[in-house]
């Protein structure tokens, strides 16, 4: 793959200023509509919440080590994982690909100049911002220590720490996850390029309208229920406090309502990242386009009803822990399709191994895992049995960072030369996602043993019989901090010294690699016109091609 | 995308008929109605929601897929509120097989009021 490769751009956009050379002042970074700049915004501000909840990680992989607690107090370390999920999942996860990579992508995949509304975009990121500083600022005036499940009612009557800023913070961030899903979805059914059908969009679309559906539908209820738990605190409302006449596992249901839908809508995108990646480096259409479309939406419809498998030791009635465990079955099934789709796009294609596809490769194989031990968890006899466990941690950081980070790392080289223009240090990226594989699997499969043998989750000091896969796991956690840090540093790096990239350096088909690197402001000097079916590549014109090379 | 313009006077009616029908709620409160006091109180807020939702945001006037979405909304709120009752409703309906649990239960648990105790069934 070379630059040679370019597809031509039509003269007028090489005049026009790029998004990035169009203003260099704080205020046109600050004040910008330009959904590219305001995915740099976000991609800036979630590696900050990413560091802050990585150093937590760390603290507490540190005093893993050893059996007793004897690195941080007990209460310190209950701050210590809240501040971990708390952070990670409402400030890095949730924003992650959609505000990052959907914010730049999603206009210039549909061949749009901007979303439908630009300055609902900006003030999304000021809500978000609003949100992680006031979290913060819960964290430094002496953290919360009630898990970032809040539950009830120790969140509401029992705890000494400051639920209600953390909670607050929470609150304001979901209302920026509702007005980018708001916006996504009207810049979807609005603002596609003439010819641009729906079975015509990329799957990063279908992806991302789906999650847009979920943020959307479900975050309005995590803001009711925080602010019920927020108003009982204050002024002892009585709903969850069953001194009050409360009911508590009337939380849990609330906040399961919306907190499984989101753990989709942390993957959603990463699929939509994957179906992207998987074709590209195949060069081979991509298998069964209908049947992922279609899955992305069935997940986003099925994942709103199972959340009770969150709930199978809460005294919810086994009755509904049966109802929710069936159901929790029958999501798999679009995920499986998903994940049988890209492996058989890979069957026959001409594929290679450059550093976005080593990332789709291990979500692949990741994903897989961590979708198969949730199986074990949603069948309701094995997850008595492993409830609150480290088999539980394991499985939702396969789904999460195996998942998640994994696909925003793939997606991050892949569209890096868009972004920034220039060409990161292939053989560095490669290594990179390798040490992150090793240091990822090192870190978790010693936990989903730990975890059936019994080792319990959110406990500071253990029993002498783990000390063995804490230790492997803290390892793990090293590499794993390795493979995380070496694309921060090889990626600044590329800004100044990286080799220039073309219009597509990938020889990928999509319409965000028909306009120049860096896109220009406003994306295309001309509406694209759309007139056939998405990934269109062939690889028998690619083994010719490399033939011809050859001779 | 509403395409008619809606003269003032619709905007005064449906502003109107809410506060007729606040009263009405307040008014109804004031009997004891028994089973019919959440009913009552129910189809009100109902009425009054529909009013605001088809005139006030213009649903009424509005593109089918906006119809479509508008009622999403209402669906996504029945499965939550089907789905947590399917807890609520159905406690107690597949008993422990452990026997001293069951019996616990049967002795500790509160019931709904003006629920009758459960007949105790046999365990296996
Ligand atoms: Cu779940």
């Amino acid at each position: 793959m070379n630059e040679t490769e370019a597809v031509p751009v039509p003269a007028p956009a090489e005049v026009e200023e790029n998004y990035l050379s169009a203003g260099h002042t704080v205020r046109s970074w600050l004040l910008t509509t330009d959904h590219k700049r305001i995915g740099l915004l976000y991609l800036f501000s979630i590696i900050f919440f990413f560091a802050i909840a990585a150093v937590a990680a760390a603290i507490m992989r540190l005093e893993l080590l050893t059996p007793p607690g004897d690195l941080v107090l007990s209460a310190t370390y209950n701050k210590l994982f809240t501040l971990h999920g708390v952070i990670m999942v409402w400030f890095f996860l949730i924003p992650s690909i959609p505000n990052v990579l959907g914010n730049f992508l999603i206009p210039m995949m549909i061949g749009a100049r901007d979303v439908a509304f630009p300055k609902l975009n900006l003030l999304s990121w000021y809500l978000f911002m609003a949100g992680g500083l006031l979290a913060l600022h819960a964290i430094i005036v002496g953290g919360v220590d009630t898990g970032w499940t809040f539950y009830t009612p120790y969140s509401s009557r029992y705890s000494n720490t400051h639920t209600v800023e953390m909670a607050l913070g929470i609150f304001l961030s979901g209302f920026a996850s509702i007005l980018t899903g708001l916006n996504f979805i009207i810049t979807v059914h609005e603002m596609r390029a003439p010819g641009l059908t729906w079975f015509r969009l990329p799957l990063f679309i279908w992806s991302h309208y789906a999650t847009s559906l979920i943020l959307v539908l479900a975050t309005p209820v995590l803001a009711i229920t925080l602010l019920l738990m927020m108003l009982e605190r204050i002024w002892g409302l009585g709903i969850f406090d069953p001194r009050l006449g409360g009911d508590p596992v009337l939380f849990q249901h609330l906040f399961w309502f919306y907190s499984h839908p989101a753990v989709y809508i942390m993957i959603l995108p990463s699929m939509a990242v994957v179906s992207e990646l998987i074709p590209c480096f195949s060069r081979k259409r991509i298998f069964g386009y209908k049947f992922i479309a279609f899955a992305s939406m069935a997940i986003a419809v099925l994942g709103f009803v199972v959340w009770g498998h969150h709930m199978f030791v809460s005294g919810q009635s086994v009755y509904a822990g049966m109802i929710f465990s069936i159901l929790s079955f029958i999501v798999a099934i679009p995920s499986g399709i998903k994940v049988f789709n890209w492996t058989a796009t890979l069957h026959r294609g001409s594929i290679s191994f450059e550093t976005p596809m080593l990332y789709a490769l291990g979500f692949i194989g990741l994903f897989s895992l961590g979708g198969l031990t949730g199986l074990f968890l949603a069948a309701l006899a094995v997850d008595v049995h492993v409830t609150d466990t480290y088999f539980v941690v394991a499985h939702f950081h396969y789904i999460m960072v195996g998942g998640t980070v994994l696909a925003f790392m793939g997606g991050i080289h892949f569209w890096w030369p868009k972004i920034t223009g220039r060409m990161y240090p292939e053989k560095l990226g490669q290594l990179a996602a390798l040490v992150t594989f090793i240091g990822f699997n090192l870190t978790f499969f010693p936990q989903f043993v730990m975890g059936y043998l019994g080792m319990p989750r959110r406990y500071h000091a253990y029993a002498p019989e783990f000390q063995i896969y804490h230790v492997l796991s803290t390892a793990g956690a090293t590499i794993l901090g390795v493979g995380y840090l070496l694309p921060v540093i090889y990626l600044l790096w590329s800004l100044r010294h990286g080799k220039k990239a073309g219009a597509n350096p990938w020889g990928a088909t999509g319409l965000e690699w028909q306009t120049p690197s860096p896109p220009p402001v406003h994306n295309f000097a001309e509406v694209p016109r759309v007139t056939g079916e998405p990934y269109d590549y062939s690889p028998q014109e690619e083994e010719k091609k490399a033939e011809d090379d050859h001779a | 995308m509403s395409t008619e313009i809606v003269s003032k006077k619709i905007y005064f009616v449906i502003w109107a008929s809410l506060m007729v029908l606040l009263f009405v709620t307040w008014g109804v409160a004031q009997f004891d109605l028994g089973l019919f006091n959440s009913l009552a109180a129910l189809t009100i807020a109902i009425i009054k929601m529909l009013l605001v939702i088809l005139y006030f945001m213009h649903v009424r006037y509005s593109s089918r897929l906006t119809w479509v979405f508008a009622g999403a909304g209402f669906l996504w709120l029945m499965i939550m509120i089907t789905l947590t009752l399917s807890d609520y409703t159905t406690r107690g309906f597949v008993r422990p097989y452990n026997r001293v649990l069951s019996n616990w239960q049967d002795k500790n648990w509160n019931h709904l009021p003006g629920d009758k105790p459960m007949e105790p069934r046999p365990l296996p």
